[in-house]
Order: structure tokens, then sequence, then C-alpha cells
């Protein structure tokens, strides 16, 4: 069975930053693999290893400066990766969800997975929304939220644990092929091993345009426009302790036994 | 075509809170566009549902009565046959767990924008603005969507809906496809459970990411012990393994309401204040002043914990 990892690199912010416009100014951002996809990455490479799986593919979309995040990917088990990335991505500000759907879905019916994982989220945007649209969008069926998968996968059908709200999980059957979207905690993603790292440099990872998917340029117009970013009200008028932890342990020390709730 | 179409949310027979709030952000566009509010409710025990669900600003209730629990096939069938039926302008719903299973599947397959986990959302009649966090809460952004779109909403943004309404109360014959259907329910299981039940504490020591280490808990533990208050943590300590799942506070994990909550190195993202927002007084101990946590802290020290948690349980020994 092969199985597709969707991967993305997300950009994290500095504690103190500074916006332009309709983002955070370049030097405050950083870049590193998307939590979620982490442990989606995993848990194909454990099925891999349960001989369930014969190959991992990753897909991501992105600029050439993420390939150090693919190249994590590689390190950590899979077999090859797919970057697709196309001129007319270079200025987009904001892909959204059908964006993303639609360059996915083109990759996923080229690889023809039995299984695809995504992460529940990306850190960054968070839509939270991409997998369940590239099921419905291919006819594949679709899990989202998954904390615990079956290492069977027997008669085509995944036995997956979907982590709803206060702490209830439903226990689904999913058949296959489909996407599922795994929420951390699933698993406990390795760190890539030297070995892995330098395997992981002789791993393919072949470079795609939307030409190349037979994408139309269109695809990639996003529903959604960016008209304003700014950083969020206070919803409380919070007393903030100044001075070295000495001081500050002091104020609060008096705080609990002003509260009664401290010896 | 101007208008609103929400969608409850329900879970073994009870309706959950954001299902009065969808009625609110729902009946507000509504009033934007000059339409009628619709409420869909789908599967369970549908004529009780929406005989609750009948509170003021619902014009129409739809009922799809199919099966006992969610299922996201069905939920998408019967949505997107109401679509074609009342070719509502926008259509909203949760942002819960499930309403994730099924609102891009919806938006999909009408070919419709989705803007997911909005916290505001407004209307000119044409064009739909959203406002949404990104980056973990450090941000927040309005988006613009023109013409019909799809919309999920976050919990606990929108005061619940209140008062008795007058609805009409439909039942909707939506033709479910059982072939269609790919997915299949076996059961529930409850987690977490335990010796320690984390809200029942009157003093909440959490600790976040910012701790690093499994080497570093007993750090807190001392803390804790100190003070003879309880242990408890956001998600990240608990996929790591360093506490059992009893101890997470969040959406996934206990809701609590101590006296005091101090937040140590937890970042405050929405699905961790989801758990602790109802603490009386909250302390959050975080290196970054513009950490979400301290829009809702009510006391905070910019500071390393490492620093500051030996200093206080120095305080109190
Ligand atoms: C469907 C779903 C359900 C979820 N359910 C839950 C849930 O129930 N509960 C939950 O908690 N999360 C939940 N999450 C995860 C949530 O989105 C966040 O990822 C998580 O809460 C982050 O935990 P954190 O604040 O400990 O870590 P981070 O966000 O990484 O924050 C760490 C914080 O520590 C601070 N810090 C670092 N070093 C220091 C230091 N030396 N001294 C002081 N401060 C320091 C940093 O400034 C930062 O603010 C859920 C997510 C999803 C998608
Ligand atoms: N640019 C991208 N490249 C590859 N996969 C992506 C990309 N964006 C999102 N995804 C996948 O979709 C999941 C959900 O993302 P989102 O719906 O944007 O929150 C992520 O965890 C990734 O697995």
């Amino acid at each position: 069975m092969k199985i597709l990892v969707t991967v993305k690199e997300v950009a994290t912010v500095e504690d103190e930053f500074e916006i332009e416009g309709t983002a955070i100014a370049d030097q405050y951002l950083g870049a590193d693999l998307n939590e979620w996809d982490d442990y989606a990455i995993e848990e194909a490479v454990q099925l891999q290893e349960d001989g369930i799986a014969d190959e991992v593919v990753t897909v991501t979309i992105g600029p050439e400066d993420c390939e150090q995040t693919i190249r994590q990917a590689l390190a950590k088990g899979a077999d090859r990766a797919v970057r697709i990335w196309d001129d007319s991505l270079e200025g987009v500000d904001l892909l959204d969800v059908n964006a993303k759907t639609e360059i996915l879905s083109a990759v996923i019916e080229e690889e023809d997975p039995d299984l695809v994982l995504t992460g529940v989220q990306a850190g960054d945007d968070s839509f939270g929304a991409t997998g369940v649209s590239v099921a419905e969008h291919l006819g594949y069926q679709w899990g989202a939220v998954v904390n615990h998968l079956e290492h069977d996968l027997d008669d085509g059908v995944a036995s997956v644990r979907r982590e709803l709200e206060g702490g209830v999980e439903e226990l689904t059957d999913v058949e296959l092929p489909a996407v599922l979207t795994i929420q951390t905690g699933i698993n406990e993603p390795r760190y890539a091993s030297l070995r892995g790292i330098r395997q992981a440099q002789r791993k393919p990872l072949d470079v795609q345009g939307l030409d190349d998917l037979g994408v139309d340029d269109s695809a990639v117009d996003s529903d959604l426009e960016l008209t304003d970013m700014y950083e969020p009200e206070s919803e409380s008028d919070v007393t903030v302790w100044e001075g070295g932890a000495e001081e500050t342990a002091a104020e609060l020390g008096d705080l609990l036994r002003d509260k009664g709730v401290a010896p | 075509m101007s208008d609103v179409l929400a969608v409850a949310d329900h879970r073994r027979g009870e309706l959950r809170d954001v299902s009065y709030e969808i009625i609110t952000a729902g009946r507000q566009l509504a009033d934007e566009t000059g339409g009628d509010l619709h409420l869909a409710v789908i599967s369970g025990t549908v004529d009780d549902f929406a005989e609750k669900l009948n509170r003021e600003g619902v014009d129409a209730i739809h009922t799809v009565s199919h099966g006992e629990e969610f299922n996201h096939d069905v939920y998408t069938q019967a949505i997107t046959q109401l679509y074609d039926e009342l070719a509502p302008q926008f259509v909203l719903t949760p942002n819960s767990v499930n309403g994730l299973d099924y609102a891009p599947a919806v938006a999909k397959a009408l070919d419709l924008p989705v803007v997911t986990d909005t916290v505001g959302l407004e209307t000119d009649g044409d064009t739909l603005v959203a406002t949404r966090e990104m980056y973990g809460g450090k941000v927040e952004t309005t988006n613009e969507l023109s013409g019909e779109a799809v919309a999920t909403i976050r919990g606990a943004e929108w005061p619940a809906a209140e008062g008795t309404g007058d609805a009409s109360v439909e039942a909707f014959d939506a033709d479910i496809d059982e072939d269609a259907v790919g997915s299949t329910v076996t059961g529930f299981e409850e987690v977490g459970g335990g010796d320690v039940d984390i809200s029942e504490a009157d003093v909440l020591v959490s600790v976040g990411r910012g701790i690093e280490e499994e080497d570093n808990l007993p750090l807190i533990e001392e803390l804790a012990d100190a003070l003879d208050a309880t242990i408890s943590s956001s998600r990240p300590i608990v996929d790591n393994g360093w506490l059992p799942k009893n101890r997470q506070v969040g959406q996934s994990g206990k809701v609590v309401t101590p006296d005091v909550y101090i937040a140590i190195g937890i970042s405050g993202a929405v699905q961790h204040v989801a758990g602790m927002k109802g603490s009386d007084t909250i302390v959050a101990i975080n290196t970054d002043p513009n950490a979400p946590i301290m829009d809702i802290a009510d006391y905070a020290i910019h500071d390393d914990l490492f620093d500051v948690v030996p200093a206080l349980t120095e305080e109190f020994q």
C-alpha cells in the first residue's frame, strides 16, 4: 500500500514582531515543519515499519527555501518527496483551502495512494480544512482529527479514533482510499538519526510546476482576500509585575496569600 | 440569495452550546443581508432538538431525521440538498471537531469558498468580512469573500440566543444515498479518567511547552507541593507522555474553574483557553509579552519560568 503525506513548512513568529501591511515583517519570521504533519509522517513511517505500507511519499506546496523541511521528513523515513512551486504562486500572500485542494488533489491523482495523511491544521494559518476538502474533491473517504489508527487496514478499512471535545473519542471505520487528518499525540515523532539525515540527501525530491500537474493558473486565485492584520485587543486588564524574579515571585506570593489559597 | 443557513451541533443526545451561539451569529448576518435565518438540525432526536432551538431570531428550522449520531456523509448530503432547496447566501457551521469533519466537504461539493474558525462576521449583503486569528492567536486578520460562502464559527465568541421563537419547523426529506456513506461510527469512549480530577482543584499550577524537558518537571512539582496545589498542563505535555491525559486542560481535555490558575510557559492557544478562561484569577508566567495568554490573564510576569518558579517555591518553603 502506498501512503502520501502532505507536509507544510509553517511560518513561526518571534516573541517581539512588527506587522507591515497585511503580513508580519520578514525579519521576525522563522520556519518549521508543521507540528501536526510531523505526527502524520511518523504514523506513515510506522505503517511502513509494520509492513503495511510499501512506499511513503510526501507532498509540499512551497518555494525552494522549504527543501530543508522536506529533507527533515525524508530523514525521518519517507521514501521520496514532491515539491510544487510555480511562478504564479510567487506573489500569493494567502493560499486558501480551495487553491491548496486543487494543487494537492492533482498530485494525489497522479500518485494514486491508498491512504493520505494530512495534519489536522497548519500551525500558522490554521484553516483545519485542507484534508477533508481534498477528500471530497477526489471522492476519497475521510476522517478528521484522528488520534489513533489501527495498524491492520484489513479489508480496505481503516479503524480510527476521532478525538472529539471534552475527552470523548469516537470509534469509526473508514473505507479506503481515504484521507485522515492527524492529531498530535497519535504517536511519538522520532528525531531524525544521523544516518537518516545522510540518506535523505540522496532521496528523490521532484519539483513540479502547475503546468506539469495540468492545474490552471487561475486555481491559485484565492477566494479570500486578506485585508487587515493587527494585534488582538486584550480582554482583561492585566497587571504586569516588573522587576527581578525575587520581586515578581514575592508579588505573586502576596496575591496567593491575599486570596487565601496559599499556606 | 440573501438567506443564511446555520447548522446545529449535538452529540450523544445533547445539543452543544455552539448551537445556540450560531443562531446569534446567523441572525446578525441575516439582518445585514435582509434575509431569513434557517437552522438545520440533522440526526438524533430532531423534534426535541428543534423545540429547544426555537429561540428568538430563527425563521425556520429544518429537521433531517436520519440516524442517531453524527455522520459526515449524511451531514454533507443533507446540507447540500438543503442548499439547493433554500439557495442561501451563507452557510454557517460550528468550528467543532465535527464541524471540521463536514464543512470543508460541503464547501467543496457546492464549489463555494470556505473560511474557518471565524471570531467575527459582517456583511454588506455582497461581501463577507470574516475575522480570524493566525499564528496561534498572536495576530488577528480580516478576510473578504465575495458572493456565497461557507463559514465555520468558533465556539464561545457569540452570545447564546435566548427567548422563545416562532420559527416554522419542517421535516426536510433528504435523499440520503447510503452507498455513498463510507464511514461508520462503531462507538464512543471517554478518556482521561483516573484518580485525579483537576476540575475539583482550588489552585492549579499548570505547565506548558515552555518547560522544555521532562527532566524539568520536578520544578513544577516542588511549587505545587509548596502551594498545596494540583498540577495540570497544556496539551503538548500530555502528548509527550510527561503527564497523564487527566491533567490536560482545554478543548479536548478538561474544563477547569479554579480560584487561581497559574499558567507557566503556556502560550494560550484557543483550544487551551477554552478549558480555563472561567478561572477566577489567571496568572501567566511567560517570557513572551505578546503571548495570547496575556489577553486573558489578570496578572502577568514576563520572565523566565526557570528563574521565577524556584523563587516562588522558596517563598512558601
Ligand atoms: C483540535 C485541537 C484540539 C486541541 N486541544 C487542546 C487542549 O485540550 N488543550 C491544549 O492545551 N491544547 C490543545 N490543542 C493544542 C493547541 O492548539 C496548542 O498547540 C497548545 O495549547 C500549545 O501548548 P503550549 O502553550 O504549552 O505550547 P506553545 O504554544 O509552544 O507555548 C509555549 C509558551 O511557553 C513560553 N516559554 C518558552 N520558554 C519559556 C520560559 N523559559 N519561561 C517562560 N515561558 C516560556 C513561550 O513564550 C510560549 O508562549 C488542540 C489543538 C487542536 C487542533
Ligand atoms: N502548502 C502546503 N503544502 C503541503 N501540505 C499542506 C500545505 N498547506 C496545508 N497542507 C496540509 O493540510 C493540513 C491542514 O492545513 P490547513 O487546512 O491549512 O490548516 C496541513 O497539516 C498539511 O498537511
